[in-house]
């Protein structure tokens, strides 16, 4: 099945049914792994058992980016290739990856209490991943803000692509600017510098949490393209009901200039 | 084995409840999603408002 076949919003709902139960068990085996192998990771000689909080914290994180990268990519194919899904794709994606951001926020704030001594500090890289979660949820008030879903569509796009700006900025914010973030551990130049018994739990956590966004794309994929002909039904019945008002409407007016004529 | 979570276990089970919560409130709300758009299909066919191609809007191939 090529991605042309997959244009098809019918091919692409029998694919999904076929691929959720097979991704859904997938993704509970891996996060049931990677909970396991978080709960039984050793302390750490700095953070203490709050390491924890990053199996979960570092996922989301990753994530939330990982999203936007797959709606910017998805917005290309709505700009330049037209593709029927690609707008549906950004679509379902949006709400999904508010919630990791959200998740990433949270989760960062409760690891920086203990650590830090603060919840919140305004430095480049949790202000720039504020942006991030802003712009997730000022992009979900836009698609509900245009009845028109081509022209939700079109808007949106340029949005999602200006805001892929962004990317970058959250990536190398803890390079370019001195910020109380920690820099990358795991996905530097010369290899990760985290020990494998922590690496481990994480990269499978991250795999987890990644299976996790597939299933939930796509079955959020499956109910907007499911939305979409509730709403051409809705158009083809209403636009029904005006022809036969219009119908009955000219048949009175015949019907008066016969009694007229008469 | 019992687990050992230290001074600041409530930031840990926080941070882990919190991402169980999300997480069950996202699959909650894709699942009542899909299954109020099934419903709303199945009610435009049974008034027989039925797609252009004649084929049942939740159908699949």
């Amino acid at each position: 099945m090529t991605l042309i076949d997959l244009a098809n919003p019918t091919r692409f709902l029998a694919l999904t049914g076929r691929l959720l139960p097979w991704l859904a068990a997938a993704t509970i085996i891996l996060l049931t792994i990677g909970l396991y192998q978080s709960a039984t990771a050793p302390d750490d000689y700095q953070q203490g058992a709050t390491v924890k909080i990053m199996f979960i914290h570092v996922p989301n994180a990753w994530l939330s980016m990982f999203v936007w990268g797959v709606m910017s990519i998805a917005s290309l194919g709505t700009l330049v290739w037209r593709h029927p899904l690609a707008d549906v794709a950004a679509k379902a994606a949006a709400p999904i990856g508010a919630a990791f951001t959200f998740l990433a926020l949270l989760t960062g704030s409760l690891w920086g209490r203990p650590m830090w001594g603060t919840y919140w500090e305004w430095d480049a890289r949790l202000t720039s991943v504020l942006i991030l979660f802003l712009m997730y949820l000022g992009l979900m008030a836009l698609w509900r803000a245009v009845d028109e879903p081509s022209r939700a569509a079109r808007a949106a796009a340029v949005l999602t692509l200006v805001g892929a700006i962004n990317l970058p900025i959250i990536k190398f914010s803890v390079d370019w600017w001195n910020t109380l973030h920690q820099p990358a551990s795991v996905m530097r130049m010369g290899g990760s510098s985290l020990d494998k018994s922590f690496l481990i739990p994480l990269l499978v956590m991250a795999v987890g949490f990644t299976l996790l966004f597939v299933t939930l794309h796509l079955a959020a994929m499956r109910n907007e393209i499911l939305r979409r002909r509730v709403r051409s039904l809705q158009m083809m019945q209403a636009s029904r009901v005006a022809f036969s008002e219009v119908g009955i409407s000219s048949r009175e007016d015949s019907t008066s200039k016969e009694v007229g004529a008469a | 084995m019992i687990m050992s979570l230290g001074p600041y276990a409530s930031f840990i089970v926080t941070s882990y409840a919190a991402a169980a919560l999300v997480v069950v409130l996202l699959i909650g709300w894709i699942v009542l999603d899909y299954r109020s758009q099934t419903q709303r299909l199945r009610e435009f066919e049974r008034s027989g408002v039925t797609r252009r191609s004649g084929r049942s809007a939740t159908d699949t191939p």
